[in-house]
């Protein structure tokens, strides 16, 4: 049983929390983070990596705005993290199809895309590609895809050293990170803070707390007065073997990691906290890259896994006070790689109210 | 080119005959492919697409990935799951494997 104490308590240290943490570290705040425990269900762990606009918020400005906002923001970020950590996250912003065998589907990402640029105005760019516009852009297409949406501005990075870099920056700026310490109950002190606990009976106590426990954030969320309706959603995902020859384009289901293999993924299904990837899903990928570029038809795949998205109502994120006023928050949302510029910076002054706060009413907890 | 560290016992199985980067290897029937190589010489069967380092068999059973071989054209087959036959083409990987981008 241990006993420790903490300015400020990241429950969660995932890319999330720790990209929060690594914003209030550098505002100056002696920040802890407590991570949860191995076996948790780690969406920083299984993700696809991508740093992606097109679509997002399509049908909801400030999600859009905030979008954009990170994207601009990233290779500055990647640069910062490079600095504090020493490690390279590997990003690129090549930009990025959506590849389409639907024609129906392929009008619907075109009016997303005109919505998008409504939104925010000259400075986003994007192309709807028919079939022989696309096979001229990227010979070796396949021949089922009928067409393409296209934007300058998304791109990918190591989703694994991302987080490494994130948690590496953190402690060599003397944050302190707690492994396998299991957040089983929080209690508001009065007016002073709050004490957490554990179940091996470790308490911490703590003058101020974010929530940032991804699919965790539901049963903690409700003791500090948030709904905090989080749902988990399976995505399956592939990597096959290193190539040498680069793949001459990245989309939201398949990209080349930097280091040579290539990830599949994009499944979505509803199967709770089950993150097994099932075998008929993964039949679906490995079809569907050999759809969009036949060249992979003999490629071996060496790796599969399921990893569980943190998906909030209407999929956008929440970046929320408590009720009561306490210095307790909440964020979660599902792209918290593409959001981590934002998280790194702009919510430091949100939680602390600097003049530089952001307005963040848009993605209340009490939307829903 | 170093010897084979590997001392064959005698047998009475037929001999089978494939080539290695077009160099004539006669082997037993049934031996694996990498058994094969590996009683052929010590000469590393690939070199890895990360660093270049050479690479020989190691588990012979199927998990470490280690005896890559390109078979009759195929790239990346593992030589320890797969059985010698007369006239097969083996190939020693050099890299990462390529692809090859039909246009058109």
């Amino acid at each position: 049983m241990q006993n420790t104490r903490a300015d400020t308590t990241i429950i969660g240290g995932g890319v999330v929390g720790l990209s929060i943490a690594l914003g209030l570290l550098r505002a100056g705040e002696k920040i802890h983070v407590l991570d949860g425990a191995d076996h948790d269900p780690r969406a920083s762990l299984g993700n696809f990596g991508l740093t992606w606009l097109q679509g997002k918020g399509a049908s909801y400005a400030p999600y859009t705005r905030r979008t954009w906002q990170a994207i601009t923001a990233w290779p500055d970020f990647a640069a910062t993290l490079q600095d504090l950590s020493g490690i390279d996250v590997a990003h690129h912003a090549t930009g990025g199809y959506e590849f389409f065998t639907d024609p129906d589907e392929l009008d619907g990402m075109a009016a997303d895309l005109a919505a998008q640029s409504n939104t925010l105005g000259p400075g986003f760019s994007y192309e709807v590609l028919d079939n022989a516009a696309l096979k001229q852009a990227l010979p070796g297409i396949g021949d089922t895809v009928i067409g393409a949406t296209y934007t300058p501005h998304d791109g990918h990075v190591n989703p694994l050293r991302l987080l490494s870099a994130l948690r590496k920056a953190l402690q060599n700026g003397n944050g302190r990170i707690s492994n396998g310490w299991v957040v089983q109950d929080i209690r508001r002190n009065g007016d002073d803070g709050f004490t957490l606990t554990n179940a091996k009976g470790d308490v911490h106590q703590t003058g101020r707390v974010v929530l940032c426990a991804g699919l965790g954030a539901a049963a903690l969320g409700e003791r500090l007065g948030f709904r905090a309706t989080v749902r988990p959603q399976r995505g399956e995902l592939l990597i096959t073997e290193k190539l040498e020859t680069r793949l001459p384009f990245l989309s939201s289901t398949l990209r080349q990691v930097d280091e040579g293999g290539i990830q599949i993924g994009g499944t979505k299904s509803d199967g709770g906290l089950d993150d097994r990837e099932a075998i008929e899903k993964m039949r679906f990928l490995a079809r569907h890259a050999v759809a969009v570029w036949p060249a992979l038809k003999d490629v071996n795949v060496v790796r599969s896994w399921g990893a569980l998205r943190v998906m909030t109502e209407d999929g956008y994120p929440v970046y929320a006070r408590a009720p009561d006023g306490s210095e307790a928050y909440l964020v979660t949302c599902h792209s918290g790689v593409t959001l981590a510029p934002l998280h790194a910076t702009l919510l430091a002054d949100w939680i602390n109210q600097t003049s530089a706060a952001p307005d963040l009413e848009a993605f209340s907890d009490a939307r829903f | 080119m170093q010897d084979s560290r590997f001392i064959r016992r005698v047998t009475d199985k037929a001999l089978v005959s494939f080539t290695l980067d077009g160099e004539t290897v006669v082997a037993q029937a049934g031996d694996t492919v990498a058994a094969a190589l590996v009683a052929h010489n010590a000469s590393p069967l690939r070199h890895t697409g990360l660093s270049g380092a050479p690479r020989t068999p190691y588990c012979m059973m199927g998990v470490c990935f280690e005896c890559l071989v390109e078979i009759n054209g195929r790239p990346n087959v593992q030589s320890c799951l797969i059985e010698v036959q007369d006239g097969m083409q083996v190939r020693r990987m050099h890299g990462f494997r390529k692809i090859e981008v039909r246009h058109g």
